[in-house]
């Protein structure tokens, strides 16, 4: 039987950076059933039967929060066999808050204080023999970081778990608490176990109501809460935490003694600047800008054109010298096929179908890491926290988090990485609603459609490419408002208040483990559903129906993907776009944006055509009115994105009905946008009302309503 | 009734008790302000919210509109 310990404590604490020293490569992570909270385990080392649970950073275990709740749920009903609590030395007033709510839950606890030597070196001292006297638990100093004490802390939590003796809460509310705690004890009866009744007790008269779910039997307390109520002038879940801090302050005055000093600290200091009210934005738009530079721009295109055009191309220069020619995985496995004698159709389907596939996964995977990199060092270092400090005015508008302009900066590189960086907001409700909203901002694959249309149909004019960009920040900011106001997101709107954590260097170790693990969970999330369709597309695509049998056709015109283009055409009709070339271009799409601009080529018989598709701009310009050709624009920057980035959406969202949600809303959006565009303008200009025309004012007047009905708080 | 929000940079109040109800108010509790507890407002952000204050010891983020809840001396 394997020991299972439990790592509880506040975010900033430095939890992560001690998981990954105990457990160093041995770690599982996945997500907790059904939520996109993290759920990280591993095994300690040199401990083959000792599991550590990572569990959640949390202030509470109050019941407000995804986290919390997951946090308490598994504490209630997995029961590990010791907690080991880790509190941040340099804040060990808040942290403590927390350490008094393990105590009650009735399983062993271990107390590591971290952080030991930044406290020393602060000059303060924290005795930890009156600390551990006062709260009933043992206590070791360690360091997380330089790896000191941790080895004596792990060791002492199996030696604990071993013993299976539940520390008690030794902590004392005021004594009228104390009696009302000891009567709903009463009234709990032999339900609960003796150990874990105070829990459960303190819960109840918070008027809990989760917990309630965990009880067979509910006792009707209400005597007990109207009685302290009416005492303490006060509610009860207000009463609980004020005396919680008043233990806890007790404590400190005992076990802390702070060296008085006047000066500020090195923290203090940075911060002084970096949020400095005039400061502020010019230094966040110069850290924005380096992080979009070399991730997107310089270092991040080297990278995925190497990973592209190298690796899963024709091949490249080792180390750029001229002479050393590596070819690329596609040419190598093209000359194995050639040597073997393979069918066309079977080279076909490996080369095209699934090395592209891989590729289109593997081909992000470079810049994807670079970004990683520097989201790990922002939120390590404490900036992250302050990007949304900075930006929160603006974005809590729409409903989003002051994080997500991360996101949709990085989105209007790539997607993809844009939608992996909403990992960095906590709140699960303004997560969900970056990641379906980041890809409407024009990506890098999106500018070749741009290009197309605006040199095809609008002679190049200067306002085609900027008005793309007004098209995706008015989704985002439509789509926040509109979807705040939905059943699926309204009811518990985050509170904004949030820990500013001392800003300190981070450690290339964690860098680089929070870089890979990401890197990492995109592949093996996101591969399957990219691969499987390229290999999809690539199918209906090459093969047709020609002479009455199936097979490979040489023309996209007789595949079956024109087939289905034909019979999806009439969808876009109302759109102004209803021939089928346009709606297998608008399919291709998916594979990549870019390649929309490619099978127009091929499918207007020039078959290659440059990034622009200059060549087929005549043949474009008489297939489609200028009111069709930017609503095809608009949809296909509005609509799902390509696999890699639904790939990504899917990994993120965890959850395959908030995937579709996702899918179906950019659809949905781009659908009726796209619609409203062509028959307004076509009514404009051709002065003909029709059919088309009412319908696209009953969605304008749908869509006003939905951005400027109230708002309704669900409580 | 003065609350946080009337509290200028660079001052400390002393809390006496917080309005409201639900998650909000329980968050900011949790957080360490709570009755009789000293918050020294520290800076506004540069678009003029949120707020940064410091109590028990370290730097917490506020929005204008939660401070409301928070009656002060």
């Amino acid at each position: 039987m394997s020991i299972r310990i439990a790592l509880a404590g506040n975010p900033n604490s430095g939890k992560t950076t001690l998981f990954n020293a105990l457990t160093g490569s041995n770690q599982f992570v996945g997500n907790w059933p059904g939520v996109t909270v993290e759920k990280k385990e591993g095994r300690l080392k040199n401990h083959k039967d000792v599991v550590i649970m990572d569990l959640p950073g949390i202030y509470s275990l109050s019941p407000y929060t995804l986290e919390e709740v997951v946090t308490r749920n598994y504490l209630m009903n997995e029961r590990p066999d010791a907690i080991l609590n880790i509190v941040d030395g340099t804040n060990i007033e808040r942290n403590l808050y927390l350490s008094t709510q393990l105590m009650e839950l009735g399983i062993p606890v271990i107390m590591a204080i971290n952080m030991m030597d930044a406290v020393e070196k602060n000059g303060d001292r924290i005795h930890l023999d009156k600390l551990s006297k006062k709260l009933g638990c043992e206590v070791v100093p360690i360091s997380a970081l330089k790896g000191t004490g941790i080895i004596q802390a792990a060791e002492k939590a199996i030696k604990l778990a071993e013993e299976k003796k539940a520390t008690p809460a030794v902590h004392s509310f005021s004594p009228q608490v104390d009696s009302v705690l000891n009567r709903i004890e009463v009234k709990i009866g032999s339900q609960i176990p003796d150990e874990q009744k105070r829990f459960f007790a303190i819960k109840l008269l918070e008027r809990d109501e989760k917990i309630e779910a965990q009880m067979k039997q509910v006792p009707d307390i209400s005597a007990e809460i109207e009685l302290i109520e009416a005492e303490m002038e006060d509610d009860t879940e207000s009463i609980i935490t004020n005396d919680r801090y008043l233990y806890i302050s007790s404590i400190i005055k005992e076990c802390y003694t702070k060296k008085s000093r006047g000066k500020l600290s090195n923290s203090d200091r940075i911060d002084q600047v970096i949020t400095n009210r005039w400061l502020a934005l010019p230094i966040f738009m110069a850290i924005m800008f380096i992080v979009y530079y070399v991730s997107v721009t310089s270092v991040g295109t080297i990278a995925t054109d190497w990973a592209n055009d190298g690796v899963f191309g024709d091949g490249w220069h080792l180390f750029g010298i001229e002479a050393i020619w590596i070819p690329g995985i596609p040419v190598l496995i093209e000359n194995v096929l050639n040597a073997i004698g393979c069918a066309a159709w079977l080279q076909g389907l490996i080369l095209d179908g699934m090395v592209a596939g891989v590729g289109a996964v593997l081909g992000f995977v470079p810049q994807m890491l670079i970004l990683f990199a520097f989201l790990a060092f922002l939120e390590a270092c404490g900036y992250m926290a302050r990007v949304a400090f900075i930006m929160d005015r603006i974005f809590r508008k729409f409903g989003l988090s002051g994080k997500s302009f991360i996101p949709m900066l990085i989105g209007s590189g790539c997607g993809v990485p844009g939608i992996m960086a909403s990992r960095t907001i906590e709140n699960d409700r303004d997560r969900k609603m970056t990641i379906m909203t980041t890809t409407f901002i024009p990506c890098g694959a999106k500018l070749p459609i741009i290009a197309l249309i605006a040199g095809a149909i609008f002679h190049g004019a200067w306002w085609v490419a900027p008005s793309a960009y007004f098209v995706g920040i008015s989704a985002i900011i439509c789509s926040g408002i509109i979807l705040k106001k939905t059943k699926m997101f309204a009811g518990d709107t985050a509170p904004f208040v949030m820990e500013l954590p001392s800003y300190h260097m981070p450690t290339l170790r964690n860098i680089l483990a929070s870089m890979w693990e990401r890197g990492l969970s995109f592949i093996k999330k996101a591969g399957t559903i990219i691969l499987l369709s390229t290999i999809f597309v690539w199918f209906t695509e090459n093969f047709g129906f020609t002479n009455g049998s199936i097979g490979m056709v040489e023309d996209m015109n007789d595949s079956i993907l024109a087939v289905i283009g034909s019979m999806l055409a009439f969808l876009f009709a109302p759109l102004g776009w209803g021939d089928w070339k346009s709606a297998v271009a608008a399919i291709t799409g998916l594979i990549a944006k870019e390649n929309v601009v490619g099978t127009f080529g091929i499918l207007f018989g020039f078959g290659e055509v440059t990034e622009n598709g200059s060549q087929i701009w005549g043949s474009l310009a008489g297939n489609m009115t200028a009111a069709a050709a930017y609503s095809f624009l608009v949809f296909n920057l509005l609509c799902a994105p390509c696999f890699a980035a639904m790939g990504a959406i899917k990994r993120e969202m965890n959850n395959v009905k908030w995937f579709w949600i996702a899918i179906g809303y950019q659809t949905g959006l781009a659908y009726v946008v796209s619609l409203c565009i062509y028959q307004i303008v076509t009514l404009i200009t051709t002065g003909n009302f029709g059919i088309g025309a009412l319908v696209a004012f009953v969605l304008v007047a749908g869509l006003c309503y939905l951005i400027f009905r109230p708002y309704k708080q669900n409580q | 009734m003065k609350t946080l929000r009337d509290i200028k940079c660079g001052e400390t109040a002393k809390v006496i008790r917080l309005n409201g109800v639900g998650a909000i108010k329980r968050r900011i509790m949790d957080m360490g302000i709570t009755k009789g507890t000293d918050v020294f407002v520290r800076k506004v952000a540069p678009l003029g919210d949120p707020i940064e204050v410091t109590v028990r010891g370290y730097e917490l983020s506020l929005r204008k509109a939660d401070t409301e809840m928070i009656e002060v001396e």
